[in-house]
């Protein structure tokens, strides 16, 4: 094979015979041809194979023309090529020749798709890293060039993620171009680029020189931040986390902050909603005194902006604000200037904001310790467990651990039981499915008897739940309360309640006995299976439902590891084997798996 | 970019909890709460509370002199907002608002030679301050519009009797374009599109008749209003799938296409193709199929050597997976079938014809039913027949197949109907092809189990390589240690 000077080939690469080194092209093209797209997608997907069998310098002079030159198909085949040909160095001979594959992926950057084009960028991206400098200047740099320049959009948006892999490793009279060409697209005509440039604006920034950042991305980002499109400006919030990261403090005031100001100002709602999806981001760039100077006044303001979305996003980055703040004087900042807005939000009109609040107001606890807590954060938690919605409750108890650290639960734990009753018997059956999960760690925290005197009916009820998730859950939950209360406890309450349904009307309840025999058994230990549950399951092998019988098989299978070989031969085996040959083709099944599996067969 | 943008609606914003809760309650349920939902603008709220109205004397009671002046105090006066979210508060000063709006409407629709050159500032000023505003969030952010009540804008009261104002404006006989273009400009016209997104029908409505105006009266404004347009399909296709006003903007599209002037120019192909044809994946395409499809149609009979690259474009779209598309697009097709010339027809007919083949074998039934009655329309049954060589073959396989296979006693109806017509259009061939049928299956299962012997070679090929290689470096490894050895 001619591939074998080819570095990483080995010199046992020349012993393909002449027929076989020329189908697999033949293979590819016919397959390439297909009518079918799920073969054309097969072949391509096994191009590595092919370049393989190729040898590197068939793969170079061949393939990738053939490749270059069809790109035409369907999206799915594109998506397909693109990403393999960002692994390819290695199959067309190592960095020396990476440059090939630049051509085809510099098609599949121009296409309308979004997903080819993004895939195509990223195999790019990858494979810049593997140019020589010398190669990157001289072939990858004039691609750049030439996507920035192209006449419709894909292009140019395409190259906006290919700047700043090559500026880096570029001389500096090739930096000054790129730096210009990013200019160019920053003030492009098409919305669509102006986006991608923006997106990738503090990408940019960050592997530009200092004074350039100043002299040029500064200025950039104050337009693209007052662009006449609020889906460019958002774009421009992004960026300023990265450019801000570069910046001493005075340059940040005077180059960044009148933006940033302006952004949390904005009269469109995503621009704003953007600041305070960012806001942490924000904070952790600008660094403490800028974050008390302007940040918090922002913050307060976007606390209670118009529009719910802008104050749920917020509202979501309460704590981590909190958090951030220097431990220094943080309390007062936090008790004078974020609680008096959080007050607001606990009786806001859109439950999504108060949801969004639950789900971080407990986290607060810590910062502000006992006292704090006490005085001025209970009576909002306990504000929220009575919420009517659901969501904001559910967010409330599943924080709960963050309280219990601090003042422990007890304080709270006359509000907690109705909110958790009520919950508990919400219409909805995903809450209660939330709030069943929560039950082991409240069980944890409240004691055991807090626990039997007011929460074991809540849990003994839902096995008796009339969707199945909420049974499955509940006899998943009550094996975690025996392994946290122990096996004694259970043998008193649960395990008694448990084998008294065995003998339900429903069969849905008989099987339900069923599926907590398997959850507690082995929590419950050998002695609790075989004297207590054992002989209720061989009893029920005898119900009238099949369901029922062939889950009590499985049963048997599940729990006979537990038990003793005498309780296996004597009375396990007898009952299997009789509904080894029972009426019923899945019961005949279940029973036979469950003796081969326990080799009682 | 997905990670960037904010999302749209507000359940996004929280979701920890809400995604344990029920995801499933039935619509209707949910209709029920909606209903009669208002929003107002996002812009609005951020403001304080207004200054009361004072009513200003009627116009016609007013002298001639006198009623420019006052023309101009209620233009100025009818800037002012006020929040319709709140449906107690300013009552006094929202009527007089909207009986000055009534009033202005009246004036200039009935009045001539009120419409003059200093009034154009004021006039578009109010009109901006009214309509141009934030969209607010939408409320429900999978708002289904076949399904679900619209959001209506709260101020509706009032802003409808601006657009009427704007519209009597526009189309007054004592309208100057030439002057008007000084307030009404790229900006305005921008801003204008961007309401276009509102959730509101009757606002998207008003707003489709405005702009068809603009476009008519402003020759300078043209390219402007048909590049923007072009933007915001192109961010709808492939960046947030998400405009409400996308029908009403191809509406427009329909009559501007009507009126381009031949031959077509490269900017307007680029369009048909770079646009148009690839909105047709978007995923609420039958929200404005009916309009796009008239597009589409109103190119081809401007210039019919567009026929093979739009069926070609429309191929590679063709929907893999949602049935209720493929309906839409096979109304499409035929839509241009009907009008398309047997020249161009020839062109095509393999490709199509081939994708026609499998929607008549599909199994849901609607979408064979679809393709199926291509052949009760007269014009195709004739270019079929002119072209029966190429297309029986095509077609022979799939429809033999359901003719003794599909689950849909309707669908074997039909085909066997469709098969008995193209029996009588070539009986030979038909003969042939069914002689022939069950070889040609063989073949076919032949060239699979070759495509599958190649494929294993090629595999192995590539374990030798990869043997080779590990031996190779065996090999080194070997002479390294016996070197080491010695």
């Amino acid at each position: 094979m001619a591939g074998a000077a080819g570095p990483g080939t080995g010199p046992g690469a020349a012993g393909g015979d002449g027929d076989d080194s020329l189908y697999p092209i033949a293979v590819l093209i016919d397959e390439l041809r297909n009518e079918d797209v799920q073969l054309r997608l097969n072949s391509i997907k096994k191009l590595s194979t092919i370049a393989l069998a190729l040898g590197v310098e068939r793969t170079r002079t061949e393939l990738l023309p053939f490749l270059t030159d069809t790109i035409y198909d369907e999206d799915e085949v594109l998506l397909a090529l693109a990403e393999q040909l960002g692994n390819f160095t290695g199959l067309v001979g190592g960095p020396d020749f990476a440059h090939c594959l630049l051509p085809p992926l510099e098609s599949l950057a121009t296409v309308e798709e979004t997903v080819v084009r993004d895939k195509a960028v990223e195999s790019l991206r990858q494979i810049s890293q593997e140019h020589t400098p010398i190669a990157l200047e001289a072939h990858f740099v004039p691609l750049v060039k030439r996507l920035a320049s192209g006449d419709w959009f894909t292009s140019r948006t395409s190259a906006c993620g290919l700047f700043s892999v090559c500026y880096p490793r570029a001389s500096n009279a090739v930096k000054a171009e790129i730096r210009q060409h990013f200019r160019s697209l920053c003030s492009d005509d098409t919305p669509m680029v102006r986006r991608a440039a923006a997106s990738k604006l503090g990408e940019f920034a960050k592997v530009l020189e200092l004074d350039s950042v100043k002299s040029e991305i500064v200025p950039l980002f104050t337009n693209l931040a007052s662009d006449e499109q609020d889906s460019v400006r958002l774009l421009a919030v992004e960026a300023c986390v990265s450019i801000a990261q570069l910046l001493s403090q005075e340059d940040l005031e005077a180059l960044v902050m009148p933006t940033l100001r302006q952004a949390a100002e904005d009269k469109s709602w995503r621009v704003r909603y953007m600041v305070a999806d960012k806001f942490s981001e924000l904070q952790k760039a600008v660094g403490p005194k800028i974050t008390l100077n302007d940040l918090i006044p922002a913050f307060q303001n976007l606390l209670k902006d118009c529009e719910a979305e802008v104050r749920a996003a917020a509202a979501h980055k309460v704590k981590e604000l909190c958090e951030n703040l220097p431990p220094e004087g943080r309390e007062t900042i936090i008790m004078n200037q974020i609680l008096p807005f959080i007050k607001e939000l606990v009786s806001d009109t859109n439950q999504h904001v108060k949801s969004a609040l639950a789900s971080v107001i407990m986290g607060l606890s810590t910062i502000l310790g006992k006292e704090n807590t006490i005085e001025h954060l209970l009576p909002l938690f306990l504000a929220q467990l009575k919420d009517e919605c659901p969501e904001v409750r559910l967010n409330i108890i599943s924080n709960l651990d963050c309280v219990n650290e601090v003042i422990g639960i007890r304080q709270l734990s006359q509000s907690l039981l109705p909110a958790i009753v009520e919950l508990a018997e919400d219409a909805k059956w995903r809450v209660r499915l939330a709030i069943i999960e929560y039950m082991p760690l409240l069980a944890g925290q409240l004691g055991v008897q807090f626990f039997d005197e007011k929460l074991n009916s809540l849990c003994m009820a839902w096995l008796v739940d009339h969707v199945y998730a909420i049974r499955e859950a509940a006899t998943n939950n009550l094996m975690k309360l025996v392994k946290k209360f122990g096996t004694e406890w259970a043998q008193n309450t649960i395990v008694p309640k448990v084998l008294v349904m065995a003998s339900d009307p429903n069969y849905l309840h008989r099987m339900t006995t069923l599926f907590c025999i398997n959850a507690l058994s082995e929590a419950c230990g050998q002695e609790i299976t075989t004297k207590q549950m054992l002989p209720i399951v061989l009893k029920m092998a005898g119900d009238q439902v099949a369901n029922v019988r062939f889950n009590v098989a499985k049963s048997l299978q599940k729990i006979g590891p537990i038990l003793d070989t005498d309780a296996l031969q004597e009375e396990v085996k007898p009952v299997l084997q009789k509904l080894g040959q029972d009426e019923d083709v899945d019961v005949k099944y279940f029973a036979q798996e469950a003796l081969s599996v326990l080799a009682l067969a | 970019m997905s990670s960037s943008s904010p999302p749209v609606g507000a359940a996004s914003a929280a979701i920890s909890a809400s995604e344990k809760v029920d995801g499933f309650t039935r619509k209707s349920v949910r209709k029920a709460q909606r209903q009669k939902r208002s929003q107002g603008s996002s812009q609005f709220r951020s403001q304080g509370s207004q200054a009361e109205l004072h009513p200003l004397p009627q116009l016609k009671d007013a002298t001639s002199n006198e009623q420019q002046e006052l023309f101009c105090q209620k233009l100025q006066q009818c800037c002012i907002l006020f929040d319709f979210m709140d449906s107690v508060s300013d009552l006094k000063s929202k009527e007089i608002k909207r009986a000055t709006l009534n009033e202005l409407v009246e004036y200039v629709s009935t009045n001539r030679g009120v419409i003059v050159e200093s009034a154009y500032s004021d006039i578009v000023k109010m009109i901006s301050a009214n309509i141009f505003r934030t969209l607010p969030p939408s409320d429900n952010p999978d708002f289904d519009p076949e399904e679900d009540e619209p959001t209506l804008e709260a101020s509706w009261p009032h802003i409808q009797l601006v657009y009427e104002f704007f519209l009597r404006f526009l189309e007054s006989p004592d309208f100057q374009p030439s002057i008007a273009k000084r307030y009404i400009d790229q900006k305005f016209v921008q801003q204008l599109l961007e309401l276009f997104d509102s959730e509101d029908p009757r606002e998207r409505d008003f707003l489709k008749t405005v702009l068809h105006r603009i476009y008519g009266k402003f020759l300078g404004l043209r390219a402007f209003i048909r590049k923007q347009i072009n933007n915001i399909f192109l961010r709808f296709i492939y960046e947030t799938e998400h405009f409400n006003g996308v029908a009403e903007l191809l509406e427009i599209l329909g009559s501007i296409i009507n009126g381009f002037a031949l031959p077509l120019k490269a900017e307007h192909k680029q369009f048909l193709m770079k646009v148009l044809i690839p909105m047709h994946t978007a995923k609420g395409l039958a929200l404005f199929h009916a309009q796009l499809a008239y597009c589409v149609v109103q190119f081809l009979e401007k210039d019919t050597t567009l026929t093979e690259p739009v069926i070609r474009g429309l191929l590679k779209f063709w929907p893999k997976t949602c049935s209720q598309k493929e309906v839409m697009f096979l109304g499409e097709i035929e839509e241009i079938l009907d009008v398309i010339e047997p020249t161009q027809f020839k062109k095509i007919e393999e490709p199509l014809f081939k994708q026609i083949s499998k929607c008549v074998s599909s199994s849901h039934f609607q979408v064979a039913e679809r393709a199926l009655y291509f052949w009760n329309n007269e014009y195709i049954l004739s270019l079929i027949e002119e072209n029966i060589d190429k297309i029986l073959p095509i077609m022979f396989g799939s429809l033999y197949k359901i003719s003794k296979e599909h689950w849909n006693p309707t669908i074997v109806a039909l085909v066997y109907n469709v098969l008995k017509t193209l029996m009588e259009m070539n009986g030979k061939l038909f003969d042939d092809l069914t002689g022939s049928y069950k070889a040609e299956r063989q073949r076919e299962k032949k060239k699979e189990l070759e495509r599958e012997e190649l494929w294993k070679k090629l595999e192995e090929l590539k374990l030798k390589k990869a043997l080779e290689k590990q031996n190779s470096a065996y090999n080194m490894h070997s002479i390294l240690s016996n070197t080491s050895d010695e």
